[in-house]
């Protein structure tokens, strides 16, 4: 794209208009965040497939639903609090949000250091998400019976949602936080500085992990609270 | 601003965005703990979800700052998310019905139920 086209490109529906018909590339953006958005999108496809099917299940059985705030309390004194750990989890993964947020303003001020801390930060909150997910896993196998078939507090479908859903949730938290080490590698070893101090990848890895955390957002409001 | 000086946006916007999560969070959280029940409940859940998830993709994706062509590509496909989840409503129900008139009640126990 050259400069004159940035400059003099209409902006609302006739903007759409010209993007899209003018003979150039439709989307004004770097190709891996165009990418990244598609990638996203499809994501977003998976995610909503998963949870719609969670909601049929929900609907046609006939037998009770467990409740989601007794099966995921914990007990603190010998009181009872619900859903206590999701709500930790919820807080966690909205912290990393913010710094990767920060992080990706860092880089495009060009602060190298800033920018690889608040990676880092970010990696070590999905890791510490991630092992909060894998106890809260094992005390429903181990501790509460919940198996993908059955379980002892009611509806038989109950496991199979929760596990594929939370499962391939934190498959892609494990995945970003793989990603944004990776990223946040290179960031350090000047990787981008040598390539025209460009960071760019930085905020389409912040990208992929703001929606790790939008899907989040909406596997608590439909698994956990409904 | 233009495309190819990337997203820089002053920080204040993050933090504010980072705060209202938190709060919108702990909202969510306080309508569980408050064990608040029935349409409020359902209206909370969906008003608190949507808010945090519309605050995330316009401030910390930076959708605001696109271009409509970009902001139209990636929002309107979702919306046909609607139509299936209809669909699969209406069958869930049918199912449901189809459930009980040929099993009778639950088969799990006697409880009134919860679904």
């Amino acid at each position: 794209m050259s400069e004159a086209a940035a400059t003099t490109l209409p902006t609302g529906p006739k903007g759409v208009v010209t993007d899209f018909s003018a003979d150039m590339q439709s989307f004004q953006v770097p190709w891996g965040k165009a990418m990244m958005w598609i990638f996203l999108l499809s994501d977003t496809f998976i995610f909503s497939c998963f949870l719609i099917g969670y909601m049929t299940v929900r609907m046609s059985t006939t037998d009770p639903w467990p409740v989601p705030a007794e099966v995921f309390a914990l007990n603190f004194g010998g009181q009872p609090i619900p859903l206590v750990l999701i709500a930790i989890m919820t807080f966690v993964l909205i912290t990393s949000s913010g710094t990767m947020a920060l992080a990706v303003n860092m880089g495009y001020r060009k602060d190298k250091n800033k920018t690889f801390w608040l990676m880092a930060a970010t990696a070590a909150l999905g890791a510490t998400f991630v092992s909060m997910q894998a106890f809260e896993w094992t005390k429903l196998i181990v501790g509460e019976g919940v198996r993908p078939w059955g379980n002892p507090m009611g509806a038989a479908q109950f496991g199979s949602s929760f596990f594929m859903i939370t499962g391939f949730h934190g498959m892609h938290v494990t995945a970003g936080v793989i990603y944004l080490m990776v990223i946040a590698t290179r960031v350090k070893k000047g990787f981008y500085e040598k390539r025209g101090n460009n960071y760019e990848i930085v905020e389409i890895a912040g990208l992929y992990w703001h929606f790790v955390d939008l899907v989040w957002i909406f596997i608590f409001a439909f698994f956990y609270l409904w | 601003m233009t495309a190819q000086e990337g997203q820089q946006h002053p920080l204040g916007i993050y933090i504010f965005a980072w705060i209202l999560l938190f709060i919108l969070s702990t909202g969510s959280y306080m309508v569980d703990y408050l064990d608040l029940q029935g349409n409020l409940r359902w209206g909370l859940i969906v008003l608190f979800m949507l808010v945090k998830a519309g605050f995330i993709v316009a401030i910390f994706m930076h959708m605001k700052w696109e271009r409509l062509a970009l902001k139209l590509a990636i929002m309107v496909p979702p919306v046909l998310i609607v139509v299936l989840m209809s669909m699969m409503s209406i069958e869930g129900d049918y199912t449901w019905l189809t459930r009980i008139e040929f099993f009778g009640h639950s088969t799990f126990s006697t409880e009134p139920m919860n679904h």
